[in-house]
């Protein structure tokens, strides 16, 4: 009697935890109608399912299902996977890597990730790749943990109407010969503010990071030493770029967004700037925030200061997760989606520049134009950006590193700091990160 | 189920201890003190939520002052060296944290005291006999039913420098715009709207729940004594609501110590520097800032734990004025 009240009590409290922690269990179903089900953990836009080429996998082995989950920003995705690793469970199949951080998981979590260079074809695999690509995703003892997807070389879109409304040239090659370097690109900015005939209400550049951005990569040194570490001080990307972002903040040439706010995102169609550095990226982002309006309104120049030295910025990986349950099919489905002729098609269809040298040289590549951007020929402007990069080391620290710089160009922008004061800001920001 | 013979006796025993006259012929000749066994039910009916409070409360807690004793990352959490109390000592010298702090002072001071008194006036105003005063009550409520990511991404969009509605309206009657984001006071006053708005008919119901269990005679006292609407509500309605206005004020400080949710998505693209200047940055949002952008979660866990320092603090002063006052008051009678 006891014991089986005891017992009773014992069960009841069972039972309502049960039903409290149910609800938080839910297991996905592995099997559908025998099918093997892959899942995507990806960030942002990465375009394989507007590009069609999950459809097409799918047809050609009908046993798989694909699904994806995407987070809309890189900085949150990049901080649910973390958790994940440090709890080696509730990984996707598939999870993207960004450049960001590629840095980070390639030194502190290779051992989660399967390592493609211990593929049979891992020689053939890796031929199709830029040799940077391969590396930076490769750890010192020659793990390779994820697969390039797209790379981002840089080049300057700008508005060609609003040009015309400044008299300034509209034509691509005359617009590059404007500014072959960053001092003529300010220059040019300080025509155009200038201007009485000057579209109201459009500044020049949308943010001081159009300029930092790009420019920081294009030094000898970004942020990081050849072995990784952070050296922010000593850069000399860094000191230029800081030079010249400052001083187009100051002069009030841009626009004092902060790229990607709400508010950047409305200046876009508000004609809220004329210029803006774009990576291959970019044009996706452009085209799906202006839709069919924008079409003919932007053309795409060469970046300031590439005859010195190109620019990339973003670029993504796709890793396999050596717990997941599918790793075998994982992998094929990763050497499928970033192999040539894949990166061919999101070039061509979604204008993500690809990481394969041999899909960047196909003529399909490099005669690509876009009737959006005014029939830019986006595959000679990238394909050339692309040759002329440096290939600088990063750090794990890259993404807050840019961050700090950023926010602290928009003190400079909007006049409550000086460009030393700001400076030092970001340099307490980034020893917040490093130190 | 024989469970019906067990719970009158259980109810007596746990709810009533004090009941001295049970019906004799049910209760048992009593075998043992109230011991655990005999309380079992209760124990068990309490268990779900010990235990979920164990694991999700206490736990978390515990262990957040083991990984601030540790220089822990994110992507390892539970290792990293151990290094005492020194992620607590470098909290003390970050220039950061005391940035932080003044703006979760003066955040949390422009958002209490416009926010509480607001409350005090709505509640004495909704104390009257009003036409359709449900109506104003329910929709006084109705902002603390929002959620804080949709109110603040629509004051943010309000507050917006170039296509906000209020520098608009401020255009329009001939003020200069203003950039609400970049300023330090500007943006400090932007965010102590969104909280204010949020809270005030919360405290405001709170107040009039209170008012309304204060006894009529002592309006009816004063009124014969000639007192004003003003001065009942000076000496009559604010002394008889002293205690509540003490929970609301401690509330709401604990609320505005843990401010987090809109000066993140205040920033509007998920910066968690809170600023350019991190003239928003609070305390919650440095947390943030360490653990998940800078991935330092040794450091996050010692803000979390100086965080709640703050509020133990805080609290335990409310508390202590309260009683010296009590104590001051009872020896002047």
């Amino acid at each position: 009697m006891l014991v089986s009240r005891r017992a009773k009590a014992a069960a009841a409290a069972a039972v309502s935890l049960a039903l409290l922690t149910s609800a938080c269990g839910g297991d996905a179903g592995d099997d559908d109608g025998g099918k093997t089900t892959l899942t995507l953990g990806l960030y942002g836009t990465f375009g394989y399912e507007e590009a069609g080429l999950y459809d097409e996998y799918m047809e050609l082995h009908p046993d798989i299902k694909i699904e994806q989950t995407v987070v809309a920003q890189s900085g949150p995705y990049y901080q649910a996977l973390q958790t994940r690793l440090a709890a080696g469970s509730g990984m996707a199949d598939i999870q993207g890597i960004e450049i960001g951080f590629v840095s980070d998981v390639v030194q502190n979590h290779a051992d989660a990730f399967v390592d493609f260079a211990a593929e049979d074809d891992a020689a053939d695999l890796q031929d199709t790749f830029y040799d940077w690509k391969w590396d930076q995703a490769s750890t010192t003892d020659g793990r390779t943990i994820a697969l390039g997807t797209d790379a981002g070389p840089q080049a300057m879109c700008y508005r060609q109407d609003l040009f015309a409304e400044a008299g300034l040239p509209t034509d691509p090659a005359a617009v590059s010969a404007l500014w072959p370097t960053w001092d003529d690109y300010i220059a040019t900015g300080q025509q155009f503010s200038s201007s009485p005939t000057r579209p109201e209400g459009t500044a020049f550049v949308d943010s001081p990071n159009s300029v930092f951005a790009p420019a920081v990569r294009q030094g000898e040194v970004t942020y990081a030493d050849d072995e990784g570490n952070p050296v922010v001080e000593d850069s000399d990307g860094v000191q230029t770029a800081w030079g010249l972002a400052s001083r187009a903040a100051g002069d009030g040439l841009t626009a004092q967004l902060g790229q990607f706010s709400d508010e950047w995102t409305a200046a876009f169609a508000n004609d809220g700037f004329a210029t803006i550095a774009c990576p291959s990226w970019m044009l996706n982002y452009i085209t799906s925030q202006l839709g069919d309006e924008g079409a003919g309104k932007w053309n795409i120049a060469t970046l300031p200061g590439q005859s010195q030295a190109g620019s990339t910025w973003g670029g993504s990986w796709l890793g396999v997760p050596s717990s997941g349950e599918h790793v075998e099919e994982a992998k094929e489905l990763v050497e499928w989606l970033t192999a040539p002729e894949q990166q061919v098609k999101m070039f061509v269809s979604q204008g993500f520049f690809p990481s394969s040298s041999v899909a960047a040289e196909s003529p399909e590549v490099t005669g690509a134009t876009s009737e959006y951007f005014s029939d830019a020929p986006i595959g000679e402007i990238f394909g050339t950006a692309a040759d002329a990069v440096r290939r600088n080391p990063i750090s794990p620290y890259d993404t807050q590193i840019q961050d700090a710089f950023s926010q602290a160009l928009t003190t400079v922008a909007d006049g409550s700091r000086s460009p030393d004061q700001a400076y030092d800001d970001a340099l307490a920001a980034i020893e917040q990160v490093t130190g | 189920m024989t469970l019906a013979d067990d719970s009158p006796r259980t109810l007596t025993a746990t709810v009533e201890p004090a009941v001295t006259d049970p019906p004799a012929a049910v209760r048992p000749p009593r075998r043992r003190g109230p011991s655990l066994s005999r309380n079992r039910w209760g124990y068990a009916y309490v268990a779900p939520f010990f235990l979920v409070f164990g694991a999700f409360s206490l736990f978390p807690f515990l262990f957040t002052a083991w990984v601030s004793l540790h220089d822990a990352r994110l992507s390892d959490i539970g290792g990293g060296e151990f290094v005492g109390l020194d992620n607590y000592a470098a909290l003390l010298g970050n220039e950061f944290f005391w940035n932080a702090l003044r703006n979760t002072i003066t955040i949390g001071l422009l958002s209490t005291v416009p926010q509480l008194c607001l409350a005090l006036g709505l509640a004495h105003l909704l104390h009257y006999k009003l036409r359709g005063r449900t109506f104003f009550r329910t929709v006084m409520l109705m902002p603390y039913a929002t959620s804080i990511a949709a109110a603040t991404l629509v004051f943010a969009t309000l507050f917006g420098r170039d296509y906000g509605i209020i520098n608009t309206a401020l255009e329009a009657v001939g003020l200069d715009r203003i950039d609400w984001e970049s300023g330090t006071l500007s943006s400090q006053v932007a965010i102590a709207v969104i909280v204010t708005w949020r809270w005030t008919g919360y405290n405001a119901l709170i107040y009039l729940a209170a008012m309304q269990s204060i006894p009529g005679e002592l309006y009816e006292a004063a009124e014969m004594d000639g007192a004003s609407r003003w001065r009942q509500f000076v000496h009559v309605t604010i002394p008889s609501l002293r205690p509540t206005i003490l929970f609301t004020v401690v509330v709401s400080t604990i609320g505005a110590v843990q401010l987090f949710g809109e000066p993140l998505l205040f920033g509007g693209n998920g910066a968690t520097s809170g600023g350019g200047r991190n003239q928003y940055q609070t305390l919650g949002l440095l947390m943030y800032q360490q653990g998940w952008s800078n991935f330092n979660i040794g450091q996050a866990a010692t803000t979390a734990w100086a965080m709640f320092l703050i509020i133990l603090l805080v609290v335990g002063t409310a508390f202590g004025v309260g009683r010296l006052r009590a104590r001051r008051e009872g020896a002047r009678r």
